[in-house]
């Protein structure tokens, strides 16, 4: 059995056998169609200047608080007249950019520390954890409200301090899985075949976190909207005039007695976005534990 | 070649920092390896064989460090190397094979691609042309199907399986030594045989020197054609297996040959351990370190370690045995 038979079979085409993301589109329904329902959301933005029926600034006081299902506004028109559907499009614009922004100054920031801190270990990684327990004390929406006041009120700010929010999330993730990762023999077996350690953590462990990571990317983009709605709502966002979601349910709060579609359009579009991404997290989590691959 | 020996270890001290002291994990241990040799050492666990591995390739755990002595391998020093020579070497001169084939491969990589990854850091080959080398080592090492095989993953395979994709990994770039650190442990009885025969065959086939790290006895006697017994971070005996096996000079090694259980012993008869256990390495007694589980000790041995000295046809370390005493079969206990 170890003098091998000349099976000829090197001289075969070595053929890849596929998987990625075909597959598991094909093989997990809710994952396929969380993904679509986000894929939607970016068309939408990407798409709001031609899908838009109005210009979403354009203040007609002649047709204000117009109901939803009015024809030429299918979703009404706020205290100005401005239609709806157009300010709800142009608004995902706004949210998701944000929220994309702001995941990735947490995934870089917080990667970083997990990577360095779950590497090196000792008194790197006890100085580190310090830090970012420090960050995980204060409640999310607290510390990224503080954040943009220390800062100043603004969408780049909002980012910022949304992002960093997400810092210690990432940070305890990565350094979790890079110290289970160490304790594999395949660390010790890569540096022994001479690999360098930044070969070692670029092209062995790395790729060993990306499972995790896009679980936690789309479950922290649900957080970093529905975080952007309420500081825009509390006037910490997004500055007036820009159509966002968040500064529409406070403006179309004070009308909730007489016209409620004002708050409650917008509020239905943060909804149905936080849940598509969480429902994505979710199902690829699923989709993605090893534990339960065949 | 001009060198008198392939690989000399020279009273090698290799220290853990633990959290209530030091561990002298190997403490001076020196051994030679010819061309084409295959070299066992053995000792259960903690006795320090993986640790002298790990010294020789210089990629002890960080809390580890070697404090003294001297590694040369074809003549170079590898203990004064810096640490890109010391990469140049791994994966090219010196491989090493691992205890747990389960966790020994990326789980994330295809099996071809990283049986080919020395070849790539080594020799700058292109990936499709690791891959294509991968394929004919799988044939080498007995994977059947290498063309398909070479496409999937770790956890498609088997245990002996990944095992021989481990061994095609570390004799890509045909060393010289090959250090296999317990590779049949984690495997089944059968698929065990098939490794070592795969094993003896390359050596036979390629001249590969081997290192043997095991705490099986049976493998060893298969194997080997010299055999180190480690206790406590020493070497308690060395010699040809012939003569350790036939005539054991340390108490420790008649002690592990004496609990091999044996099919004509008679029926009833218990087995033999050895009794106490393995040294806590922190306090380590003074004397010879076997002496509160030996069945010989005598005053002197709790009191002054002995050296490691010729008795008969090998050198062992036991003051006993070094005074011209045999070890009778059924004496002590």
């Amino acid at each position: 059995m170890s003098n091998a038979p000349a099976i000829v079979a090197a001289q075969e085409p070595i053929r890849r056998t596929p998987v990625a993301v075909l597959e598991l589109l094909r093989g997990h329904r809710r994952v396929a169609a969380s993904f679509v329902l986000v894929a939607i959301l970016f068309l939408v933005a990407v798409l709001s200047p031609v899908m838009s029926p109005h210009d979403p600034l354009a203040v007609s006081p002649d047709s204000s608080y117009l109901p939803p299902l009015t024809p030429g506004h299918v979703l009404g028109t706020d205290e100005l007249g401005r239609d709806l559907l157009s300010r709800i499009l142009w608004g995902a614009r706004v949210s998701l950019p944000v929220a994309f922004v702001a995941v990735a100054v947490g995934l870089f920031g917080g990667g970083l520390i997990g990577l360095v801190s779950g590497y090196a270990g000792g008194i790197t990684d006890l100085l580190l954890m310090r830090l970012v327990d420090a960050l995980l004390a204060f409640p999310g929406l607290i510390l990224a409200i503080a954040v943009v006041a220390a800062l100043g009120p603004g969408l780049r700010n909002a980012m910022i301090a949304i992002g960093i929010v997400a810092v210690p999330v990432y940070a305890r993730l990565v350094r979790a899985v890079v110290l289970q990762l160490k304790q594999m023999e395949f660390v010790v077996a890569t540096r022994s075949l001479g690999a360098t350690p930044l070969r070692l953590i670029l092209r062995h462990l790395i790729p060993n976190l990306l499972n995790p990571i896009i679980v936690q990317v789309s479950l922290s983009a649900g957080f970093a909207i529905l975080a952007e709605a309420t500081l825009s709502f509390l006037g910490l966002g997004a500055q007036l005039p820009t159509p966002d979601w968040g500064q529409m349910i406070n403006s179309g709060a004070s009308f909730l007695n007489n016209d409620p579609w004002l708050a409650i359009v917008p509020g239905a579009a943060i909804s149905i976005t936080v849940y598509s991404f969480n429902l994505l997290g979710d199902s690829l989590r699923d989709a993605l534990d090893p534990r339960l691959r065949s | 070649m001009a060198f008198a020996h392939l690989l000399e270890v020279d009273d090698i001290h290799s220290h853990l920092a633990v959290k209530d002291g030091t561990v002298r994990a190997v403490d001076g241990v020196s051994f030679k390896v010819d061309a084409g040799e295959t070299l066992g050492i053995v000792g259960e666990s903690g006795s320090g064989k993986s640790m002298t591995a790990l010294s020789i390739m210089r990629l002890l755990p960080r809390s580890g460090s070697i404090v003294q002595g001297k590694v040369t391998f074809k003549g170079r020093v590898l203990t004064e190397l810096s640490e890109d020579e010391m990469e140049a070497i791994r994966g090219t001169e010196i491989a090493m094979i691992f205890q747990d084939p389960m966790t020994s491969l990326n789980p994330v990589y295809r099996t071809g691609w990283q049986v080919g990854e020395p070849l790539r850091i080594h020799r700058h080959v292109d990936t499709r042309t690791s891959i294509r080398a991968a394929a004919d080592l799988f044939q080498k090492v007995g994977i059947p199907d290498a063309s398909k095989r070479v496409t999937q993953f770790p956890h498609m395979f088997s245990g002996g399986m990944r095992q021989r994709a481990m061994i095609a990994m570390g004799l890509s770039t045909s060393p010289s030594l090959l250090i296999a650190d317990e590779p049949t442990t984690a495997l089944d009885v059968t698929i065990q045989a098939q490794i070592l025969e795969l094993l003896r065959t390359l050596n036979r086939d390629y001249g590969t020197a081997t290192i043997l790290i095991t705490h099986n006895l049976g493998v060893v006697a298969g194997m080997c054609d010299r055999v180190i017994v480690m206790y406590a971070g020493r070497v308690v005996e060395q010699g040809r297996t012939e003569d350790v096996f036939a005539r054991p000079e340390h108490p420790y090694t008649w002690s592990l040959l004496r609990s091999i259980p044996r099919l004509d012993a008679d029926e009833h008869e218990p087995l033999k351990p050895i009794d106490g256990s393995p040294p806590d390495m922190v306090r380590l007694p003074a004397g010879c370190k076997f002496t509160p589980r030996c069945p010989f000790a005598i005053p002197r041995c709790a009191a002054e370690e002995p050296e490691l000295l010729t008795v008969r046809d090998q050198l062992s370390r036991c003051w006993v045995t070094q005074a011209g005493a045999t070890l009778d079969g059924d004496q002590g206990g």
